[in-house]
């Protein structure tokens, strides 16, 4: 049975901005004093209306935000910068109030808005394990306890000893992070803080945040612009945009979304006149469809010579999952002036697992590009599944989904 | 969802009573104002040379100019006690009250970054700082005592009595001033910066305004009552009448005393809980 251990109810914060107040006491108490007598407010400009600040407006930092979070959920949060999500946080870890709703949470919320929140470079790394663990709201048995577990998994065994600021930044990182992932709380706030330490860490870290999730049953909140990170960790994604929430749901949709709605599609990076690009048509695939991709263009006043094209399949995230050259079957292509052309390329099955594919052409003539875009919003593969496939997790099938077969045999 | 009603641990609100102080969790958190002490007093004299004989150090200087400025050149009366002892005694006990209100009143404006990432009880800071100050104070006190004593022997005319007894008392009300006091200005300091050049002013003008350089009885009877009305005054009064037995020492001053570290306390209690509500916003 799941259990919800969130609930955030019609949640909002507004920060005034521009300057609050007067700026000096004097005239605050002055403000406040005509206020108390019924007074209209003495620093006010003629003509304007009284906001309790002068030349500023409200911004809405977050506007009636709703969900429920259930136990053990890894929910990532994406959007722009500015959209609201680290003021989700804060307010969720207490930092600073909400301007009206409320959030009803279970258990105990542990909070990693940044890494070494608290260290002290003169205190030695036991030390700061100590306070920091204690700033997070650990006890001193709980810190006891696991200390052996933090200094290994931050590496940092033989510098326990040293102070942090003889701490290369890295082990600085570690350390802290260590700290905050052995938290014994049930529900953990963790903010893009993984964009520290070497690949290796990071990699240990998204390791040990889904085993925080899978494995204890710890709730996590996760905002990241690493839209890998949020497909492999989480559970489901919400999307917030200019203090709404639009959507959530699960990674990949909320991820597709948010790509389709942040990004200029289709990015020319370079456009000469030998030819003009005609756009191409969506289209849509079943999964164990061959892929057609049609790429119609005219071309300009000249004749080109040897012409080669690439074409890059890529998922929304930028990731390149396949890359097709003409040179490898074919010495360029003769084109005649002012005619339309399409280059048809067919892929035999590629078996691309459900969702949108962006493409990215180059056109090149025997020694310069003539034509480069990116982020062509290119094909979809739906979501019907292999004939022999009884459901489909369309989620997490990774990128390439064959068909495949399995018997089970008995040996013994 | 469930039918029955649903119990939650926590309930995030965009405000909070006036008396919803939370005190529950500064116990909770107790590790936390522990660690915060040894932080305070751990840290601040690494790479020094002296170290923590620095705690000896000042109070001694100050003493020392005291002595000469204020009773060798000005030859301010001291109730007929060794000047020595009268401006260290004086100097150990307001250096304890003035720490703890000009270190309280920077709670907010010091710690706004580690504030801003991470929740724990606000309040846990003013109070670590006054522990840490309370073993700053132990360390001078004792310092003061071995000074009481080696006047002692030397035949000085030293009274200590009874009233020795209420010494935590009177440490524990200047803790609450200096808090009350340090965590009013500290709240106001998160929109009006001014205030924390005033504290230091403030502070100083305030020794000036306390027995601690010349004792209550060489100011005129009509200025009697302004200074009873500072309410460190019988404090300051009552230690030295306890442990070198000189001075003007009422017991009704000290509840006056009492009754108005209360009142600080609460105000500033209550001012601190609303403020670190939102302060992240206006600092």
């Amino acid at each position: 049975m799941t259990k919800t251990v969130i609930s955030v109810e019609n949640l909002s914060k507004s920060y005034r901005l521009g300057q609050i107040g007067t700026g000096t006491l004097s005239r605050d108490l002055e403000v406040w004093w005509a206020k108390v007598r019924g007074k209209p407010n003495p620093m006010l400009k003629i003509g304007q209306t009284d906001h309790g600040n002068q030349d500023g407006q409200t911004l809405w930092a977050l506007s009636d935000v709703s969900f429920q979070v259930q136990q053990g959920e890894v929910l990532g949060i994406i959007g722009r910068n500015g959209a609201g999500k680290s003021t989700l946080l804060k307010i969720l870890s207490r930092v600073t109030a909400p301007t009206s709703g409320q959030v009803k949470v279970k258990g105990r919320i542990a909070s990693l808005l940044e890494v070494g929140t608290g260290f002290h470079p003169e205190l030695t790394g036991r030390e700061n394990i100590f306070l920091n663990g204690a700033i997070l709201g650990m006890s001193k048995q709980e810190v006891q306890r696991k200390f052996d577990e933090i200094v290994s998994f931050a590496e940092v065994e033989k510098f326990v000893d040293t102070p942090v600021k003889r701490y290369s930044s890295g082990m600085y990182v570690r350390l802290a992070f260590a700290v905050a992932a052995h938290l014994e709380s049930e529900i953990l706030l963790v903010d893009e803080v993984l964009a520290v330490g070497d690949a290796e860490f990071q990699k240990k870290c998204l390791g040990k945040m889904g085993d925080v999730a899978a494995l204890e049953g710890r709730t996590v909140f996760f905002v990241s612009h690493n839209m890998a990170a949020i497909q492999t960790l989480c559970s489901s994604c919400c999307l917030i945009e200019r203090g709404n929430l639009i959507d959530i749901d699960t990674p990949s949709i909320t991820i597709n979304k948010y790509l389709k709605n942040n990004q200029n599609l289709g990015i020319i990076k370079r456009e000469t006149n030998f030819i003009k690009w005609l756009g191409m048509p969506e289209k849509k695939f079943d999964i164990d469809q061959d892929i057609s991709i049609d790429l119609p263009f005219i071309v300009g006043d000249k004749d080109l010579e040897s012409i080669t094209l690439a074409l890059a399949i890529s998922k929304m995230d930028g990731l390149k999952i396949i890359r097709l050259q003409t040179e490898l079957i074919t010495k360029g292509y003769h084109l005649q002036a002012n005619k339309k052309y399409i280059f048809a390329y067919s892929i035999d099955k590629p078996n691309l697992a459900p969702g949108e594919y962006f493409i990215e052409i180059y056109l090149n003539d025997s020694n310069t590009n003539i034509f480069w875009a990116q982020q062509i919003p290119g094909f979809e593969i739906s979501t019907k599944t292999h004939s022999n496939h009884i459901r489909l997790f369309y989620d997490r099938v990774g990128i390439i989904m064959p068909n495949f077969s399995i018997n089970l045999k008995k040996i013994d | 969802m469930t039918d029955q009603p649903e119990t939650w641990d926590l309930i995030i609100e965009p405000k909070r009573g006036l008396l919803d102080l939370h005190l529950a969790d500064l116990y909770r958190y107790r590790d936390l104002v522990l660690l915060f002490v040894r932080r305070d007093f751990v840290a601040v004299y690494k790479q020094t040379i002296l170290g923590p004989l620095w705690y000896l150090i000042q109070p001694l200087l100050t003493t020392i100019t005291f002595t000469v400025i204020f009773g060798n050149i000005a030859q301010l009366p001291t109730d007929g006690l060794p000047q020595f002892l009268f401006y260290m005694s004086g100097t150990v006990i307001w250096t304890y009250f003035a720490d703890c209100l000009t270190k309280t009143s920077n709670t907010f404006v010091n710690n706004a970054q580690l504030f801003g990432k991470v929740y724990f009880p606000r309040l846990a800071v003013p109070v670590s700082i006054l522990l840490s100050n309370l073993i700053t104070f132990a360390i001078q006190f004792t310092f003061f005592l071995a000074f009481m004593g080696f006047f002692a022997l030397t035949g000085a005319d030293l009274r200590p009595n009874w009233w020795i007894l209420i010494s935590p008392l009177l440490v524990f009300m200047m803790a609450g001033l200096g808090l009350g006091f340090g965590i009013i200005i500290s709240s106001l300091t998160t929109k009006y910066r001014d205030l924390r050049f005033l504290v230091q002013f403030g502070v100083q003008l305030l020794m000036y305004a306390t027995p601690v350089i010349y004792p209550v009885s060489s100011i005129p009877a009509r200025f009697q009552p302004l200074i009873q009305a500072n309410p460190m005054t019988p404090i300051v009064e009552a230690f030295r009448y306890a442990f070198l037995g000189a001075g003007s020492f009422n017991p009704m001053n000290l509840l006056y005393s009492f009754g108005f570290m209360v009142v600080v306390v609460i105000i500033g209690v209550v001012i601190f809980n609303r403020v670190e509500a939102t302060f992240m916003d206006t600092v």
